[in-house]
């Protein structure tokens, strides 16, 4: 007798998505002159036409939002926490429609996006809605103040969450914001802009600009913003601080990471496995805090390596809306071409592949679940940000190996740490440069839990008290 | 009995605990505002930067290793140490004090100020720090740490306590710095260099050079060794925003001149921040 | 290739010299932790099994069932009714497979044997002073031997937790060795009564203990302590089973049991199983269920699959 799994998917009626979507300025959708299309990357089926927001486009959200911060900021914090916890509440009672937009346009397994990334918007929303009324005891003294309008740009993979890691501390601290999300994968913030109608949030507070980079460089060079905040690449993390020199703008970044997962020959060596395959392919590898090297102790390597495989036999590649889809699609062709680069050059450089045995869909973008081993610090696969489903593995002998292999790199965003020992734990884990260490757990977030890289993986904190304190200043005197 | 004639000093840098003077073998009058000669200062050039840094960076580790409670202590050793040379460093402050009596005062405040960072050396993880009660079966808390190597850019005035303000803050907590001191007053500078040398704190961990910063600081903004930079002291907007746009090239936390800060917020400005999480179970 | 840093022998003979050496390798296993463990079975309890799948699954899982009466007040027309259900679970449809076993007490095996004459239904007994396991090893022995001489093809043997918490391993093991040999060609289960175990690291050594001893099958629960079955436990056992199998040894089966009620608890296991062990282990010889009420929720969902509509209990058998 078999049992195979039939196909289970998430019905997609729920969601109606509008032929056209203008930009959401002043509380309103408005058009703009150029528009481009977005995709399902799992079918690249066209789903809508997005407008391009020009410099003017962008300089009339920035002029909504800097009328709105008059009010806004004077609002009472209890006031302001009413429509937080108002926008918390329409997320929950909305999640399954999210979800199914977001694993639409974003090509992530519906699983993911039910009950991963909607969940923790929602309590993002909630963390920071009741921060509002409590500013004083954000870290900056009695009666901080907030910056003004921050411009907020966010990344395709995941774009709701960044939307809450963005909107939510800077709304409860007083400023108005006016955000751009990914190119790819503007629908939910979209759709976030109806929530922010429904909720009533007064005009201006929330402003969604779409389109690519040079919407975002419009964004970023207006002169009338009091902060950047920002995550996506290295590269352009590092524009936006050039650019920024010299100006008054305050700047938070969250960028990329190669982030060592260290696996000591103590480890529980099953919850190990499942935190390499964890690690490495939430979200098909499209995690910039993703576990993309995997730093194994040698006399466990060969033992490591074979459950690693037989697990990954197991994983389900396929359709983003079917319920038991582990790993979906790449999130655009673009960088379904950079993971293939990346992956041609780790061949190319000696070290050995393996992938997952799977038969991918004929239309969209998808990538196999990719190991490398004998793979050295000199390879490119082992520096650079693969941002897909591809790990590197190295092996290391001693702590001390351990600690100098995981931070010979110019990031420093996460780290992972196996081991049953407790001292060594801690040890590992003051010694590791990243912002954020997983011991015997891995990619695991919090709306209370303050997230954020170290070196080249930018500057400032998001999630928890301390997320809050880079949309505020203390009191004038 | 004759009369004693004046040993002078020579005005050095303080790079990993010596006394170089600068590789370039250059100086430069250090006059008075009114122009009386005070002294050849070393002028520090690029690889005096270079060096360093490299000395910063090698004694890093093991500053940030240190208990908060011997850091401390150290500081706490400097205040000691500056007391003891406290006439002298009224005598170097003196020509660019509007009086006398601004002068001690300039100096008091400085002593004053390395006991005030001293005792935070073990108070800023309890207040930057906390434990996050993640939804969950989680223990999840975070910690501040040192960013690393620490350059900075020394107000020109006060000479002294803007040395002072600029560094307590930036080792306090594990960072290690390299510091361009005060161009036209840089004596003061010079004598606590060797305030520091007799202070148990480590070679390296702190690193004056004297000199022009517009030739020194675009060597330490580009620099990729370095973690952070601050520009409080560099008085020329435009060469401060170049200086930040160069020190954007690895992405270094940099603070803007003209920053008003309390003392709190300038150590947390050379600070990560490091969540640890681990599951709860038996 | 093994999961212990030394590969065991192939007989564990050296393993099992003394308490002090079964010790070092029991305790020489790696950890287990709980979050991770649990973690693992939420996501997997999460797969979604519609349709065909679901027909399968449900087919499968009824075929699985050590269908059990455990009770001071089991009579000879209980095990009776309760032998005709296994025999055919819906009077109505002829379709459904049987169970796999039954399973009494020791005494009541003689009467299942004679109900289900024809059948290829095993009869189960609980041994060696189930559920606490607080006897002597002679009268363990005894109660094993009387069930097998009374035609029990299979026996459910509890280890003695007391001992195996005092780390007296050495006694565990060798008592599951002559019940192993008092059972002469039934089958071996060995219970472990995990909800007294408590920690996972217990339920891996435990798994390795009575793997190494001699069981066919390895249980988890008598039903009578709380918790029961749980799927991380049953995670934690199937990834013993495949360690031991994987350090060239011998397929072992797995049973959970108690707490199994519903249609979709069952699937869950049976998606544990599938994504832990492999299609190889969804075999009646390598996988059961220890349950009793599953069975009828397992029915409805058939019919409700058949007709399309929902069944309820009036139109399922009540033994």
């Amino acid at each position: 007798m078999s049992f195979e799994y039939a196909p289970a998917p998430e019905s997609t009626a729920i969601v109606k998505i509008k032929p056209t979507y203008g930009l959401f300025i002043n509380g309103v959708f408005v058009d703009g002159e150029k528009s481009f299309s977005t995709i399902n990357p799992a079918t690249e089926a066209h789903l809508a036409d997005i407008t391009e927001a020009s410099a003017a486009d962008v300089d009339r959200a920035v002029r909504a939002a800097r009328v709105a911060f008059g009010s806004w900021s004077k609002m009472r914090g209890a006031d302001r926490a009413k429509y937080l916890y108002r926008i918390a509440r329409i997320i929950q009672e909305r999640s399954r429609e999210l979800a199914v937009l977001e694993s639409m346009n974003n090509g992530k397994p519906i699983r993911e996006s039910r009950d991963v990334d909607v969940p923790l918007v929602a309590a993002h929303f909630f963390h920071y809605a009741g921060w509002a009324d409590k500013l004083d005891y954000a870290g900056l003294g009695a009666n901080p103040e907030p910056l003004g309008v921050a411009g907020q740009i966010i990344p395709w993979n995941f774009p709701l969450l960044m939307l809450a890691w963005k909107i939510a501390p800077a709304l409860a601290a007083g400023n108005t914001v006016v955000l751009k999300p990914a190119e790819t994968t503007p629908l939910t913030a979209l759709l976030f802009a109806e929530i922010c109608q429904q909720a009533d949030l007064p005009a201006g507070v929330v402003n969604i600009v779409t389109g690519a980079g040079e919407t975002g460089r419009a964004l970023v060079n207006h002169p009338d913003i009091n902060k950047v905040a920002f995550t996506g690449s290295t590269e352009v993390g590092r524009y936006i601080a050039q650019a920024v020199a010299g100006t008054n703008k305050k700047v938070t970044l969250e960028l990329g990471g190669k982030a060592a997962n260290i696996v000591f020959d103590d480890a529980a060596i099953d919850q190990a496995i499942e935190g390499i395959v964890n690690g490495i392919f939430f979200n098909q590898g499209h995690v910039c805090c993703a576990g993309s090297r995997l730093l194994v102790q040698e006399s466990i390597a060969e033992t490591v390596l074979g459950l690693l495989y037989e697990r990954m036999k197991n994983l389900r590649i396929g359709d983003p809306m079917d319920k038991n889809t582990d790993v979906g699609a790449i999130n655009s062709a673009a960088q379904l071409a950079k993971i293939r680069e990346l992956s041609d050059a780790g061949e190319a450089e000696g070290a050995d592949r393996w992938s997952a045995p799977c038969t991918l869909p004929e239309k969209g973008f998808w990538f196999p679940p990719t190991v490398f081993t004998n793979v050295s610090q000199v390879h490119r696969i082992a520096r650079e940000e693969v941002f897909g489903p591809v790990l590197s593995v190295l092996t290391f002998r001693t702590p001390d190996e351990a600690v100098e292999k995981a931070n010979n790199s110019p990031y420093g965003l996460s780290a992972g740490i196996w081991t049953e020992k407790g001292s060594r734990i801690l040890e590992m884990s003051s010694r590791l440069r990243a912002g954020v260490i997983w011991a015997n757990t891995f990619n695991k977030f919090d709306a209370t839990s303050p997230f954020g890289g170290y070196k080249e993986s930018g500057y400032g904190r998001e999630g928890g008290r301390q997320g809050l304190e880079p949309y505020l200043k203390a009191a004038s005197k | 009995m004759s009369e004693h004639i004046e040993v002078r000093r020579t005005a050095k840098l303080f790079i990993g605990g010596a006394f170089p003077r600068s590789e370039s073998g250059r100086t430069y009058e250090v006059k008075s505002p009114e122009g009386k000669f005070i002294a050849n200062a070393a002028q520090g050039s690029r690889k005096d930067a270079r060096d360093a840094v490299t000395a910063a960076r090698a004694i890093q580790p093991k500053w940030a290793g240190a208990t908060a409670y011997n850091r401390g202590q150290i500081l706490y050793r400097i205040a000691e140490m500056m007391e003891g040379r406290r006439a002298q460093f009224i005598d170097e402050v003196s020509p660019w004090a509007k009086s006398a009596k601004k002068a001690e005062a300039e100096v008091d405040e400085a002593i004053d100020r390395w006991i005030w960072f001293a005792g935070w050396s073990d108070k800023i993880a309890m207040v930057v720090g906390s434990s996050n009660p993640v939804a969950g079966p989680f223990f999840n808390f975070s910690v501040p740490e040192p960013t690393g190597v620490v350059a900075a850019i020394a107000p020109n005035r006060p000479s002294l306590l803007g040395l002072v303000d600029t560094i307590a803050p930036i080792i306090v907590s594990g960072n290690t710095t390299v510091v361009i001191a005060s161009q036209d007053a840089p004596m003061a500078a010079v004598t606590l260099g060797e305030v520091l040398a007799t202070s148990d704190l480590p070679g390296g961990v702190i690193n004056i050079l004297t000199g022009s910063y517009v030739e020194v600081a675009p060597w330490l903004a580009s620099h990729m060794d370095v973690n952070a930079i601050d520009l409080s002291g560099v008085d020329d907007e435009k060469i401060a925003a170049e200086l930040e746009k160069a020190s954007a090239e690895n992405l270094k936390r940099c603070l803007r001149p003209g920053t008003e800060l309390d003392g709190l917020t300038r150590i947390k400005n050379w600070l990560e921040l490091k969540t640890v999480w681990h599951p709860r179970g038996f | 290739m093994g999961l212990t840093t030394q590969a065991p022998s192939q007989t564990f003979s050296d393993e099992t010299r003394t308490n002090a050496s079964l010790t070092k390798f029991l305790h020489g296993l790696p950890g287990v932790d709980q979050v991770g463990a649990d973690e693992r079975a939420a996501m997997l309890s999460t797969r979604s099994i519609k349709t065909s799948a679901k027909a399968e699954g449900i087919d499968l899982a009824i075929s699985m069932i050590d269908l059990t009466t455990l009770e001071g007040m089991d009579t000879a027309g209980k095990i009776k009714t309760l032998c005709a259900k296994a025999m055919r679970p819906d009077p109505f449809d002829p379709t459904t497979p049987s169970v796999a076993a039954v399973c009494v007490y020791g005494d009541k095996v003689a009467q299942a044997k004679s109900y289900l004459t024809g059948s290829s239904i095993q009869v189960a007994a609980v041994a060696t002073a189930f559920p606490s396991g607080r006897a002597s090893r002679a009268v363990k022995l005894l109660d094993t031997s009387d069930a097998v001489a009374q035609g029990a093809d299979e026996i459910d043997m509890v280890i003695d937790r007391g001992a195996f918490l005092e780390g007296r391993y050495m006694d565990v093991f060798e008592e599951i060795q002559a019940i192993k040999v008092a059972c002469k060609s039934a089958h071996l289960k060995v219970i472990f009564e995990t909800g007294e175990l408590r920690t996972y690291d217990n339920v891996r050594r435990a798994s390795w203990l009575a793997m190494i001893a001699g069981a066919d099958f390895i249980k988890t629960s008598t039903g009578k302590v709380s918790p029961a079955a749980t799927l991380p436990v049953t995670l934690v056992m199937l990834q013993a089973i495949r360690d031991f199998h994987n350090a060239g040894q011998r397929k072992i089966g797995m049973k959970p049991a108690g707490g199994i009620r519903t249609a979709k608890d069952a699937l869950r296991y049976l998606v544990l199983v599938k994504e832990t062990l492999g299609d190889a282990w969804l075999t009646p010889d390598l996988f059961r269920l220890g349950a009793s009420s599953v069975l009828n929720d397992l029915l409805m969902q058939r019919k409700r699959l058949q007709t399309g509509a929902y069944s309820g209990p009036d139109y399922v058998t009540v033994d």
